[in-house]
Order: structure tokens, then sequence, then C-alpha cells
């Protein structure tokens, strides 16, 4: 009996090792390149690349993270139900955002070169953005948050060494700095801006 | 002899607030601390970002528009001419901030792309293998002596800059580039002032017309334009002072505590 409860448990451990696949943060990051860039290759309107788009972006951005990290300061200060609403409205402005910066390019190649793991949480993997005849050659860096190895997301885009995040975090400051911090207003612009 | 009077007194007021701005009353001037900016001037500097993108909207862009419908090889060897002269700034800030090294390739580079690059227009140096330009300047070099950037400034026509940044143009009207005292300062008959004028038009049309649309894009995804470019500025400023190739991580690890507090799984 007992040893068909350790045999039981051996087994069940086994199941659980085999089924659990941690992925590689430049293998996800390659991947999902891909499926941006087979979508923006791909002979449909723009507004269907767009919902493409924000479809890859809510499977593979941690949307609420990034939301987080751009309210800076103030995410200390505001109420359950605040940022309820908070992140209701980022997420539109996030994905109309995202999308609309990235329909504008049409076939980008992208390829990952490298990464390199700062910590347990998060890996940086390296790509370019190859030339073609009208721009140059664009590197640009994934911060990928892996503390679910399994699930990895994408948290900040650093375009030839310029964050969006960072760049998303200072915009939503000079927002709440110059309206004596009122969140209000800033939950107002995310609305008009989504709404527009 | 009062102009330069008034540009000397000028420049070390601006250095001296600069000083005082980005040190927060304190002395800080750790090369390794994040930098941080401070928009003393917010008010005046977002109503001169408004004149800027008025002159932008009627004058730059569309002369930028049509610069870019210029045949090719007429582009190309105007951007490779003003990058060219630019080495003269380079050369001088290689040397101050103790590369001399870079200051002899960059030197091989302007003589190579002068003589064999007809003027500057063909990059013969690049595709001889000389490692990848990057330019310098005084702002720069301040930046790297440990100066911090002081105050955020928007200056009319030219854009995003700080006191730091500003009275490092300074220098360049005080010796610091040779192609400005050989054409405006200098007693010969080839240059002059307007052709002074005219090169540096020339980079700022060849700078707009390479980010039309990154700037377009830009401005539609953003909800404080003003903020954003502010944004940009000095994080670019920040890795051309750390002289990051690839500009990202030293940037990363400054903002890691604040990113290690979100947790959203």
């Amino acid at each position: 009996m007992k040893f068909k409860k350790i045999l039981l448990i051996l087994i069940l451990l086994n199941l659980n090792n085999t089924y659990v696949f941690s992925i590689e943060p430049d293998i996800f990051v390659q991947s999902t390149v891909n499926r941006a860039s087979d979508t923006l290759s791909r002979n449909i309107s723009k507004e269907k690349k767009i919902n493409e788009l924000k479809k890859i972006a809510k499977d593979t951005v941690d949307i609420r993270g990034v939301g987080f990290y751009s309210l800076g300061s103030a995410r200390s200060t505001i109420n359950d139900q605040q940022k309820k609403e908070y992140f209701d409205l980022f997420e539109n402005y996030f994905l109309k955002s995202f999308s609309s910066r990235l329909s504008e390019y049409t076939n980008p190649k992208i390829e990952v070169q490298g990464k390199e793991v700062i910590n347990k949480n998060y890996t940086i993997v390296n790509s370019i953005l190859i030339a073609t005849s009208d721009r140059p050659e664009i590197k640009i860096d994934w911060r990928v948050y892996t503390k679910n190895p399994e699930n990895p997301l994408i948290r900040d885009l650093i375009i030839e060494g310029l964050s969006l995040a960072r760049t998303q975090k200072e915009e939503f400051a000079s927002i709440l700095n110059s309206n004596d911090g009122n969140i209000e207003v800033l939950f107002k612009t995310l609305e008009e801006f989504s709404k527009n | 002899m009062f102009r330069k009077l008034a540009i000397t007194i000028t420049t070390v007021i601006l250095i001296s607030l600069n000083a005082y701005a980005g040190s927060d009353g304190e002395v800080l001037l750790k090369k390794d601390q994040p930098e941080e900016i401070k928009d003393c001037f917010e008010k005046l500097n977002r109503a001169t970002f408004a004149l800027n993108q008025g002159l932008d909207k009627t004058i730059i862009k569309p002369i930028a528009k049509g610069y870019r419908n210029l045949p090719t090889p007429i582009q190309k060897g105007t951007s490779n001419a003003v990058r060219n002269l630019s080495n003269l700034i380079t050369i001088p800030n290689n040397i101050l901030q103790g590369d001399i090294k870079l200051a002899i390739i960059n030197t091989g580079r302007l003589v190579v792309n002068t003589t064999v690059g007809l003027l500057g227009t063909i990059d013969v140096a690049n595709k001889m293998g000389f490692p990848k330009y990057e330019k310098e300047d005084y702002g720069q070099t301040l930046g790297t002596w440990g100066v911090g950037p002081g105050c955020y400034l928007v200056l009319p026509v030219l854009g995003p800059s700080t006191i730091r940044d500003t009275a490092g143009s300074f220098v360049n009207i005080f010796g610091g580039d040779p192609w400005y005292n050989a054409s405006i300062q200098g007693n010969n008959e080839f240059l002059n002032d307007s052709i002074y004028i005219t090169s540096k038009a020339l980079s700022g049309i060849d700078f707009r017309a390479n980010n039309i649309e990154s700037i377009e894009n830009l401005e539609k995804n953003s909800i404080d334009f003003y903020a954003s470019v502010r944004s940009l500025y000095t994080q670019d400023r920040e890795n051309k002072i750390k002289n990051n190739q690839r500009g990202s991580i030293e940037v990363l690890y400054k903002d890691e505590e604040d990113w290690e507090e979100i947790d959203s799984q």
C-alpha cells in the first residue's frame, strides 16, 4: 500500500514536470514579432490589422503591469475604486496607442540577436528592426517579465535606448503635475484619447 | 568686444545656474547618479514649444518634405557632408573626454572623407571599415565631467535642450568649432557667414526629413506631446553622455527599483 502511494506520488510529480514548460524570453519575443509581422504584411484593411494587433498585445504584453508602472508614485495614493477605473481606461488607451503606432509599418522584419538576464523577474531581449531603403537599422530591446516562466510577458520596448514605458510614465506625471495631482484629469485625458 | 564679453557673462551665469539647478542645493556631481531634469520654466517652455510647432508645420516640415523628394544621391551626399563637418566638434570633445584613440580615428575619418570622399559627400571611411561614428558635443563633455543637466529648456527654432547643453553650445562660438572659426571669424575668400548658416540649416532639415514619420507617429499617439519630447530628449542625452552603445541596459537599471515594485501576476 505504502509502495503504491509512493509510486503514485512519483508519477504525479513526473506528470507535473512533463507538462510544465518554461518559455525562453528570446523565443517568446521572436514568435511575438513573427505574429505581428505576419499581421502587418497581410493584405487586409487597416482596421482589421489594428484589431489583430490588439489581440496580440493582449496575449503578450503585461498591460496591467505597464499601467501600474506608468502611474508612477500616484499608484500608492489612489483607492481601489480608482485603480479599477484606471486599469479599464489604461487598457483601452494602451491598446489604441500600441496598435496605432505599429500599424504604420508594413512587413517589418525583426531579428532577435541575444538576451541578458537581469534577475529572476526580468530578461532583456535584444533585437534589430532590419534596415530598408527608407530607414536605417533600428535597435529594439524588450523588457520581458519572467516571474512566471511559463507565461513571459512584455513590459517595455526600448527603441535605440529610448524606453517607451518611461516616456509614458513621464507623460502621465506631467499631466498629474500640471493639475495638482488630480487623477481625474488623467482619467479624462485617457478616455478622450481612446474615444478619438 | 562687447559682444564677446556679453556672451562670456551669459555663459558663466548659465553654467552657474546649471550647477545650482543640477545639484538642488547639494553638491551632486556623481557620474553614476541618475540625472534629474527639472522643468523650471515649464510655462515658458510650453509656449516656445508651441511656437516651434507652428514654425515646424508652416516652414520646416514642408521644406523637409521637399528635401525628401530630391534624388537619393543628393540627400545622401548632403547628409554625409554635414555629418562629416560635425567631426570638427566631435574630435576636440573626444580629447576633452580623454578618448585619444577615438579622436585619432575620427581625425582619420575626417581626412579620408574630406579628400577621397569629395568634401565629405561620400562616406569612404565607413566603406573602409572605420568604427561607427558617434557625434560628441560640449554639452556631452560637460556631462561626462559630472555637470548635471540643470533645468530643461526649449529654445526657439532649435528645440529641446538643457542649461548645460545650451552652455555647451556657446563653446562653439568661443573657438570650440573650427568650422565656425573658419567661416565666420576667418578671413578667407572661400567661406563666409552664409555658408556656415546654410550648413547648420541643412543639418536641421536633414534630421527633420529623416524623422517625418516617427515624429508624426509620436505626436499622434501622445497625450502630452511636450512631455513625450522632453522625456525622449532626456533619455537620449543620458545615453549619449554615458556612451551607451546599445543604450538600454544602464538606463534600464536606473529604473529597476520602480519596476521591481510592480507585481501583476
